[in-house]
């Protein structure tokens, strides 16, 4: 069942979000792409009490090698994955110099003193390597709910993600195939609007 | 077959694979996932896997060891502090023995990510005289449960599986048997005396324990689970337990900058089960061992037995010598440091982060509770009130400020009494329905026979809501239950927690606040989680 095993390959990624949004799923699709590559995957997820509201990460790795450590080390990761902006800045020790930090840009407001919305974009914006994109308004572009708005995001990490485009979108439609042919589609709309924004302003 | 599993969930395929007939357990964090599995597989393919939740760990435990009186094969599973709750159950089956197999898990959280201490359950295990298992990783989780059945069911003990918040929750691959083994048909102990704890058979049965010992050690030097690697530089060694061996391998060979690891072609001990295993450990120190570096997640509990093991002269460093740090869970970085690698480069820290609490949901009815709790309490001089442990435990944080106290379960009862005996006024206890159920419940006993001047609060959401909605063992019960404990009924109230009924609570809660003895006020709505999930199955159907 697996396919060819990239030789080489060692992706490790942080999910960042608030508890309750959903980071989880982009996992999910990941993993399962992953593992029909015949890659090694190993994801670390919160569970328990920051689920209510709390700031939430998940660290996966992925490798064509056997992976040891459940946790990314500071300064190892190659992607920053987040659903929330001031969340993505959360974890810029775990990532590499050069590594990316593809974000929604739309802040989570359930805390009194959340930062300048300006300085959280600016602090993202020196990270010489981001995407940053409204993954709300994308949603909405491609036909798709608000509930794809992770789809969106997970589409505009692929190029980063170093899983082909087509192999990813393979794993959207096994991981939505239960819920029917419908939601399969707006779910592949959604990611198909993320890498298209990201391609565009890579 | 393969399949991408929780640590958690390579737990229990471990356990139903090996022929589990019984899973008996509470809901804690990080080991809820546990009988959730088993309950999953069971509604999807019955084999009549008795796991349904217990009402506490202590209870969970008895069950279980009925279970295995029975001779069938049992799992109790719980978070660290649930060891603390069954430790009668638990200290005393090891000196029954078993007849089926029966392992106890003990989910540990260092770094207290969900909890409110970091306890070592290993300690239970060498307190209570029998082996430990602490898998590496997923598939050792998976592979140690049939080992762990089949050496409790050789040896007559339970034996204790050790695992951490890290294993619990991450995922990997596992290999699985393709058949689960059947399970046991129910049979009598042999020896019927041996679960009669009497002092003259209890006697007996320790002394077989301490005679025991040697073969649990024997097991720990033979089984292959733990291993030792003599280096190309054996005068230093590395022991790791459990997950730590990750950690190690992680960096080993990971050197940058051309910096040399401090501990390179060191002998390697990797420890998977206890008693620690004095043959190998004799053979690192045979090797001409110098230096030992201890890394174990937890507290230091090899660090500090096995000095009494190795010359006085080798050196040993770890928790204790502040070579990792004292507190929290290890980390790919604090294990770094100690092999004497330098960090990775990396980006700054961003001042502009702030942090994000976990809070109760939006249109929580614990939010009502507390929002009517705080107005009345604002009108006496000096009111205490007592919490516990749930959600509701974040009325601690803004914006309600709502709690004095959160000790551990069912504490705030018994708390808010002892206060009020000691002349404290107005002394309120509040705490959930399944908390109450678990550990409150003889507290309240207590209340009525003194009639004390308490008022319990119990704020019922109808489930077990801080890991993720599981049944609660009261639900539709517990004005029965209170008046059955032998509260006045005049003072066993009901409230439903809403906004559009702040006047309405405020006024019960004063009148039971100033009525001088022990009532109960019940704030009753449902969890907005499980309500979400109920009307969501509904549509479907």
């Amino acid at each position: 069942m697996t396919s060819q095993i990239l030789k080489g390959m060692k992706k490790d990624i942080i999910l960042a979000g608030v508890g309750g949004q959903g980071i989880l799923s982009i996992a999910t699709v990941i993993g399962e792409a992953a593992l029909q590559e015949g890659l090694y995957l190993k994801q670390a997820e919160v569970h328990g009490m920051s689920q209510r509201g709390g700031d939430v990460q998940s660290n996966l790795r992925l490798s064509s090698e056997p992976i040891m450590s459940d946790l990314i080390a500071k300064g190892g990761a190659d992607l920053i994955i987040s659903l929330e902006p001031m969340e993505a800045l959360r974890y810029v020790e775990y990532l590499k110099p050069d590594g990316w930090i593809v974000t929604s840009c739309v802040p989570f407001l359930n805390i009194p003193n959340y930062p300048e919305l300006e300085e959280v974009l600016a602090r993202i914006k020196a990270h010489k390597n981001h995407v940053l994109l409204d993954v709300e308004v994308l949603a909405k572009e491609a036909g798709a709910p608000a509930q794809a708005a992770n789809m969106v995001l997970l589409g505009a990490a692929i190029p980063m993600l170093g899983i082909d485009h087509d192999k990813m979108t393979a794993g959207v439609a096994r991981v939505f195939a239960r819920k029917g042919e419908a939601i399969v589609n707006t779910n592949l709309a959604a990611v198909e609007a993320g890498y298209n924004y990201a391609i565009s302003v890579r | 077959m393969k399949h991408l599993l929780l640590g958690d969930e390579a737990i229990a395929q471990g356990a139903i694979d090996a022929g589990l007939s019984g899973v008996y357990a509470y809901p804690g964090t990080p080991s809820t996932e546990i009988t959730e599995y088993i309950q999953m597989a069971e509604a999807k393919q019955p084999r009549g896997i008795h796991c349904r939740w217990a009402a506490n760990e202590k209870t969970a435990m008895e069950a279980a060891l009925g279970m295995s009186y029975m001779g069938k094969r049992a799992l109790v599973c719980m978070k660290h502090v649930g060891m603390n709750v069954c430790a009668d159950a638990f200290m005393n089956a090891a000196i029954t023995g078993v007849n089926g197999g029966l392992i106890v898990l003990a989910a540990d959280d260092p770094s207290m990510h969900s909890s409110q201490n970091e306890q070592d359950s290993r300690f239970y295990a060498k307190f209570a005289m029998i082996p430990c298992l602490e898998p590496s990783n997923q598939q050792e989780a998976y592979d140690m449960m049939a080992y762990g059945y089949e050496l409790s069911e050789r040896l007559k003990t339970p034996i204790l599986m050790r695992v951490t918040t890290r294993m619990a929750h991450s995922r990997a691959v596992v290999e699985t048997v393709d058949t689960p083994r059947a399970q046991n048909n129910m049979s009598m102990p042999e020896d019927e005396k041996h679960f009669i704890l009497l002092p003259a058979y209890a006697k007996k049965n320790y002394a077989e324990l301490v005679d025991l010992q040697p073969a649990f050690t024997a097991e720990s030097n033979t089984a292959g689970h733990n291993t030792y690697l003599k280096g190309t530089k054996p005068e230093k060694a590395i022991l790791t337990t459990g997950i730590a061996y990750n950690y190690l391998m992680e960096n080993k060979g990971l050197e940058v900058r051309g910096e040399r690891l401090e501990y390179e072609g060191a002998s390697i001990l990797k420890i998977t089960q206890y008693p620690l295993p004095t043959d190998l450990i004799q053979q690192m120190v045979a090797d001409g061992l110098k230096e030992l570096l201890v890394i174990e997640e937890g507290q230091p509990v090899v660090e500090e037995m096995i000095c009494g093991m190795v010359p006085s002269s080798v050196v040993v460093k770890g928790r204790l010598t502040g070579d990792l740090p004292r507190m929290g869970e290890l980390t790919p970085d604090s294990v770094r440091a100690a092999l004497g690698l330098k960090a990775l480069p990396t980006n700054e820290k961003e001042a502009v982060v702030v942090g994000r609490p976990p809070a109760l949901c939006q249109g929580c009815g614990h939010r009502d509770m507390y929002a009517a709790l705080n107005e009345v309490a604002r009108e006496y001089a000096a009111p205490r009130i007592f919490g516990d442990i749930g959600c509701y435990t974040l009325g601690a944080l803004s914006p309600f400020h709502a709690i004095h106290a959160c000790v551990e379960m069912g504490a705030s009862v018994t708390m808010a009494k002892g206060a009020a005996d000691a002349g404290q006024h107005p002394a309120i206890a509040v705490i959930g329905d399944s908390t109450f159920t678990h550990s409150g419940m003889t507290g309240l006993l207590d209340c009525v026979n003194a009639n004390a001047n308490v008022v319990v609060l119990i704020s019922d959401n109808l489930t077990t809501g801080m890991t993720g909605g599981q049944d609660s063992a009261g639900t539709g019960r517990l004005e029965q239950i209170c008046t059955g404990l032998g509260v006045a009924p005049d003072h066993v109230r009901v409230v439903v927690p809403l906004p559009k009924n702040m006047e309405e609570i405020k006024a019960v809660l004063r009148e039971e606040i100033d009525y001088p003895g022990t009532s109960v006020v019940i704030a009753r709505r449902e969890c907005i989680q499980t309500l979400k999930r109920h009307l969501k199955a509904a549509k479907r159907s």
